[in-house]
């Protein structure tokens, strides 16, 4: 009785490491080819637009509004203890630091994310991957790479887009709906906000990019077979990077920065 | 040239290949025929390492690429084409883009030249004015044209080919088999073809190989095998129901 739970306990721990293992090779071997040549620009700025330049009218649509509900919240706790005046940083801080980074990167992760790993499931299933291997050109210089390289420009900037739209949702909300004074908005932004929540935005969004660019483009290069296998595959892509945008902004914040 | 010994491979519990034992002389054209679902494709993946045997070799030229990976099995890989069954046109490439592809990645000629050689291949699958559709715009029997034009444009020394006819009109067969014979007699290259084109693969093959339950039944000139006494053969060139192949 014990011997098989602890057998059984045993394999799937295995398993587990396994496939961790493999995923960690993957951005290894992805890695590898980001430094050798010859690299593909042309592939990058099709990669750059699809997964940046596309996702701008979601990116300002939730930016507006998360700036928007944000003021909203905050104006409210804020009145209560009679410092209204502070909108503006707490609106800003809670952007860049937190909600810029982490609400874009999903975003971008349901747009962008889910149509990668399809893609590149696509690919697998009707050969393309296994042509241009037989073609002894790499799979990953063409398909990974260009994707990989694409997030760690396209987060940072669409993070710091969001920011900057929250910033003037927030700033309509607080000062043409709800009577602030436009220079206390802007002007308290200035005296509390450092360079560092800036940097610490900033570096969240790109780990963000590499994580959730790393777990689709695996997603789909090792998809099961048929439609179902790629649909499967989207889905637990989709998932598991939303999940880990949280979890890594948690450890992010607690543990690093 | 190739030389299969003994190859076996299963999937889970399934056995796929069980010995497969062949050779294929230098400038041969080879064609294996044999059951759907028989492994004819997983045997043609095994010829360029797409897939690794559980047992046995595959020499190409006196090489055992079964135990070669990274840049040897490249260099290897580089002296094939491959027409894959689904044709794996890349489909966010337009058709000519596709057939340029591996010019562009693997050589070094300049736009002029590639693109009159690109024009002069379309030309060979009877595609011109087709060169801006995509993949996705043209139909099956123009797929695996397209896939066709792309294995043979680097001008390869060895040339996979499965099932490069199947689902075409029976002009388009004769134009494709011709277009592979004239090929194979200008640049010479080996080929191993899979078909299930009986009887009109006789006239184009230099030898037949069947693989029957994951063995090569019989191989010999297309003669040898229309004459064959072989039962299992017999029944399958003539494609009758009743005989020792059963339909499941
Ligand atoms: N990657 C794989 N995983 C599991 N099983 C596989 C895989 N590839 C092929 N098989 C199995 O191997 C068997 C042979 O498949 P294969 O594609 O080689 O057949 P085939 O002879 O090419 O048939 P057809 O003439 O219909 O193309 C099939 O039963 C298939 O299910
Ligand atoms: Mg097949």
């Amino acid at each position: 009785m014990i011997e098989k739970f602890l057998r059984a306990t045993g394999s799937w721990a295995i398993s587990i490491l396994r496939r961790m293992g493999h995923m960690f090779l993957f951005l290894l071997r992805s890695i590898y080819y980001i430094f050798v040549p010859p690299f593909k620009f042309r592939l990058l700025l099709r990669e750059i637009r699809f997964i940046g330049t596309k996702s701008m009218t979601v990116i300002l649509l939730m930016g507006s509004f998360t700036g928007m509900v944000l003021a909203l919240q905050i104006f409210y706790t804020l009145r209560k203890v009679g410092s209204e005046a502070m909108l503006g940083p707490a609106v800003a801080i809670s952007l860049i630091r937190e909600l810029g980074p982490v609400l874009s990167a999903l975003t971008i992760t349901g747009r962008a994310g889910s149509a990668l790993a399809a893609e590149i499931g696509i690919m697998r299933i009707s050969e393309q991957i296994d042509a241009l291997t037989a073609m002894a050109l790499s799979p990953i210089r063409y398909l990974i790479v260009p994707k990989m390289v694409a997030a760690v420009i396209v987060f940072p900037l669409l993070a710091a887009i969001y920011d900057v739209i929250g910033i003037f949702g927030g700033y309509f909300v607080g000062v043409k709906l709800l009577g602030l004074s436009a220079g206390t908005y802007f002007s308290q932004m200035k005296h509390f906000i450092v360079m560092e929540d800036i940097t610490i935005g900033m570096y969240k969004a790109l780990t963000f990019g590499v994580l959730v660019l790393w777990i689709c483009c695996y997603k789909g290069f090792y998809t099961g077979y048929g439609a179902e296998g790629v649909s499967k595959a989207t889905t637990e892509a989709v998932v598991m990077s939303s999940v880990l945008i949280l979890v890594s902004d948690y450890v992010l914040g607690a543990f690093f920065i | 040239m190739i030389k299969i010994a003994d190859l076996h491979r299963s999937f889970g519990g399934q056995t796929v290949l069980r010995g497969v034992s062949l050779s294929v002389a230098d400038k041969e054209l080879i064609a294996i025929i044999g059951e759907s679902g028989g492994g004819k494709s997983v045997l043609l993946r095994h010829l360029i390492g797409l897939l690794k045997p559980d047992r046995g070799t595959v020499q190409v030229e006196g090489e055992d690429i079964t135990t070669l990976t990274g840049r040897k099995l490249d260099r290897i890989r580089e002296k094939f084409g491959v027409v894959f069954q689904g044709g794996a046109l890349f489909d966010s490439f337009t058709v000519y883009d596709n057939i340029a592809f591996p010019l562009k990645e693997k050589t070094k000629l300049p736009k002029q030249e590639i693109h009159e050689r690109v024009e002069e291949a379309l030309e060979d699958v009877g595609l011109k004015g087709m060169e801006s559709k995509y993949p996705a715009e043209i139909s099956g029997g123009m797929k695996k044209r397209v896939a066709l034009a792309r294995a043979l444009i680097t001008e390869p020394k060895i040339v996979l080919f499965d099932e490069p006819t199947t689902g075409l009109d029976p002009i388009m067969l004769h134009a494709i088999h011709k277009l592979i014979t004239d090929t194979h007699r200008k640049y010479g290259f080996t080929g191993v073809m899979i078909s299930h084109d009986i009887p009109e693969i006789f006239h184009v093959a230099d030898r037949i190989a069947f693989l029957y339950r994951g063995v090569i039944e019989l191989v010999g000139t297309p003669r040898e095998i229309r004459t064959s006494s072989d039962p299992v053969v017999r029944q399958f060139i003539r494609g009758s129901l009743r005989g020792p192949i059963e339909i499941v």
